[in-house]
């Protein structure tokens, strides 16, 4: 069993950072959630806002390292242009243009994925910067709104890396990068 | 002092800096959907956006999101750090924004306007 240095890339951006970043939403979705001074004693406030920042830090930078290296690293291998006479599995754009019952994971897959992919970290750091800000008043009930707008992002932010990471993977299905 | 208490006298922030996180972002995200879109209306622009060619033009918008992002999120926190604003319609904004953005990063709004 060997894997190449772009399968290990790409196994890295996908499953790693960007498997994580998904991973993790729940746990900062509950924590959000229940921030509430009604629900949680102020010991127990303290707590979930030190818990939720680290949590929601750990996402901003996995959220990052996902679309610097699926932009800047995977993607490059993925839209090359293959040489005459090129073995066109090796070119994973051009593999799928070439037939027209999987030019639709390019057309309508990869066009949506590499530019939504990148809501995420904006939205994940304003999230971010929020906690940080307001902290253990966002459980108080004068903050309640403050709080759903943060829960409005977060979700956004996972819809967005979750739109990404499922044709990232439907894609690498069709035609992996090797 | 309990913890509790700790909670109940943290002290107000005005509602400014969360204005100018959630604006900035949603700027952040319409502009990937401007350039986007942009790119598929104007070659020049497709062409000025191509800023590392390995990457091709997604190089350029995302970059250029990010700075547009990180830039008003710098001002407008700045001008607005004191400010007491409204929320709600600061954050309706940003919901229109991020939804402006998502249409125009959508492939089959954008690849309408393909030659």
């Amino acid at each position: 069993m060997v894997l190449t240095a772009r399968e290990i890339w790409t196994a890295l951006h996908g499953m790693v950072f960007g498997a994580g970043y998904l991973l993790a939403f729940t746990a900062g979705l509950v924590g959000l959630y229940s921030l509430r001074e009604s629900w949680v004693t102020g010991v127990g406030i303290m707590e979930r806002v030190v818990r939720l920042k680290w949590e929601v830090a750990a996402m901003a930078v996995l959220s990052f390292l996902t679309v610097f290296s699926g932009t800047y690293i995977v993607y490059p291998w993925y839209r090359a242009a293959p040489p005459e006479g090129a073995d066109l599995l090796e070119y994973p754009r051009s593999f799928l243009l070439a037939n027209p019952n999987l030019a639709g994971w390019h057309t309508f897959g990869m066009e949506w994925k590499e530019h939504i992919a990148w809501f995420s970290p904006i939205l994940t750091i304003a999230v971010l910067y929020l906690i940080f800000k307001y902290g253990p008043s966002l459980a108080q009930e004068k903050n309640k709104n403050l709080r759903w707008m943060i829960v409005v992002l977060f979700i956004l932010s996972f819809a967005a890396a979750g739109v990404a990471g499922l044709f990232g993977a439907l894609i690498t299905k069709a035609a992996p990068i090797l | 002092m309990s913890a509790a208490k700790t909670v109940t006298r943290t002290k107000t922030i005005p509602s400014g800096p969360a204005v100018a996180a959630m604006i900035s972002a949603g700027l952040g995200c319409l502009a990937i959907g401007v350039f986007t879109t942009g790119a598929v209306l104007s070659e020049e622009l497709k062409n000025a956006l191509n800023i590392y060619n390995p990457a091709g033009p997604l190089s350029g918008k995302t970059t250029f999101a990010v700075v547009i992002w990180l830039i008003s999120w710098l001002l407008l926190g700045y001008l607005w750090k004191d400010k007491e604003l409204n929320l709600r319609r600061s954050f309706i904004i940003t919901m229109i924004m991020v939804a402006v953005g998502l249409l125009l990063t959508f492939p089959p709004f954008f690849e309408a306007f393909e030659a």
